[in-house]
């Protein structure tokens, strides 16, 4: 690798990271400002023009608070645990395929920190480490609301990672490969993988509800049953970290099922956008359009958590494995005999 | 037992049938209504700046009045104090000195009334107990502070300001 191509790498490498901590950031806003509309309010208006200089206030506040290690803790583990749980937030967008190529003079600058050819099996493998955070913070805190808080998001986390990993086992059988940068550019123009895999699609959503914790799947951290479930005991920054994990997972789960199924980059009439307004403008497009898609995720996700209340536990299991997983077996054999009679 | 209101409704228990079981698509409902309280006007009232419309009979900030010259109707006679409830009103009477008549209607004058507005609850027998009509809650609401002891309003906040100043 040539020295340009590397300080080229380590700018995407820091632009995205930066972009996906500003969109983290405010994801808060904007959920107390979608939450407040949805309820018929009006939601943070005071700092700054229409609220916006909010999430600064918070982070401040976040971090002027006190720090409070519980004396029967184990300080190091919980010091690891936010820390885990950020870390792992935040190294999941390293395979996303942000964007078609960019030509600028000879240079050819890929829109992606790293095209692995198992990118989604990366992803994966991130994801289950992101439980890890969550596992070892409620630990730690040797409290029982924090250990029932981590006990049910490592048991919800192992539930839905197997229907989610089936959920895509069907979509690979149509794409053939696992990277995702191959994966988005077979969805070119409109052939989007959600129009031959919705039952996928639909599966997959759910799950990425369940590994995010989000409403209605956030029994890990139930205010109303678990004080705050696995962050308990947690206070200052360590608290905003994993409330800022939280979020940007939420950003990454986005980006990747926009990238599997809802064509990532890719929007209609786009070689004739091409042809008119030039590669570059038709790429840039690409990527504006592809965040565009992720921010509707996000909405998609705050609008879930604002309708549907929370599941009990044993309906959360019930739903894992007595429903997804059927339906997420039936699909992969359905997909597999329509492949093969088409290929025949 | 006899039904305590006429709202009735007869509560099915019919096992739930297979899109209800589905669930998706009570979702999808779910979704549509909160959509629809998206779009819909918030009933926010954002306080300082705007203020909900009381009602005729909205009782507030305490004012002490005073007759048509502008002088003070408060004679410190102690009735409100010994009917407020809460003990929320101390004052100290004192005799008009000569020259003051364009200040006090009468030879007694309240020289400090004080008014605790944590104690106070506002229910309004202090207005009904005065026979010089010197008291009204005829304020707005009283506003928040930061320390208990300015809650303790004085002759400077309670009495109307005069007439002709």
């Amino acid at each position: 690798m040539e020295l340009a191509d590397i300080i080229v790498k380590f700018i995407l490498v820091v632009i995205i990271f930066a972009i996906s901590l500003v969109i983290a950031m405010y994801s808060t806003y904007a959920e107390r400002k979608i939450a407040a509309f949805f309820q018929d309010r009006i939601g943070p208006n005071r700092a700054g023009p229409w609220g916006l200089l909010q999430p600064l206030a918070d982070g401040g506040k976040m971090f002027l608070k006190e720090e409070i290690i519980p004396t029967n803790a184990s300080s190091f583990l919980f010091i690891v645990g936010p820390s885990l749980a950020i870390m792992t937030a935040c190294i999941g967008s390293a395979v996303i395929p942000w964007g078609q190529k960019l030509t600028i003079g000879s240079h050819v600058i890929d829109l992606q920190v790293a095209d692995i050819n198992v990118g989604i099996l990366y992803v994966f493998g991130v994801v289950s480490l992101g439980v890890y955070g969550v596992m070892i913070g409620g630990w730690a805190s040797n409290n029982k609301y924090s250990l029932l808080g981590a006990v049910r998001a490592a048991s919800q986390n192992i539930s839905y990672e197997i229907s989610m990993g089936l959920s895509i086992i069907a979509l690979l059988l149509i794409t053939g490969t696992l990277s995702l940068r191959q994966i988005a550019e077979q969805q070119h123009s409109w052939h989007w993988n959600v129009l031959s895999q919705p039952v996928g699609f639909i599966l997959f959503l759910i799950c990425a509800f369940a590994e995010t914790n989000r409403t209605p799947f956030d029994l890990p951290e139930c205010e109303t049953e678990l004080v705050g479930g696995y962050h308990t005991e947690y206070s200052s920054m360590k608290l905003g970290f994993y409330l800022f994990a939280e979020y940007i997972n939420m950003f990454i789960s986005s980006a990747v099922m926009v990238t599997l199924y809802w064509g990532a980059y890719n929007y209609p009439f786009m070689d004739w956008m091409a042809a008119h307004i030039g590669t570059n403008g038709a790429v840039i497009l690409g990527v504006v359009l592809m965040f565009a898609k992720i921010f509707l995720f996000i909405f998609f996700f705050m609008w879930v958590r604002w309708t549907i209340p929370r599941f009990r536990y044993d309906q959360l299991m019930d739903l894992g494995w007595k429903i997804l997983i059927p339906i997420a077996i039936a699909n992969i054999v359905v997909t597999g005999i329509v492949i093969t009679l088409i290929n025949r | 037992m006899e039904p305590l209101s006429n709202k009735r409704k007869v509560v099915d228990n019919k096992p739930l049938n297979f899109w209800e079981r589905a669930y998706l698509p009570a979702i999808v409902h779910g979704l549509a209504i909160t959509m629809k309280h998206f779009f819909r006007k918030p009933v926010t009232i954002a306080y300082p700046e705007e203020k909900r419309e009381f009602s005729e009979n909205f009782r507030g900030m305490h004012s002490l009045k005073r007759d048509e010259n502008g002088k003070e109707r408060c004679t410190a006679c102690g009735l409100c104090a010994l009917s407020c409830p809460a003990e929320a009103i101390t004052m100290t009477a004192a005799e008009r000195q000569p020259g003051e008549e364009h200040l006090y209607r009468e030879e007694k004058y309240a020289a400090v009334y004080e008014i605790n507005m944590l104690r106070c609850i506002f229910c309004g027998l202090c207005e009904e107990a005065c026979p010089k009509e010197a008291i009204y809650l005829d304020g707005d609401i009283v506003p928040s502070d930061y320390l208990r002891k300015d809650f303790i309003y004085g002759k400077d906040k309670l009495v109307e300001s005069p007439l002709n100043p």
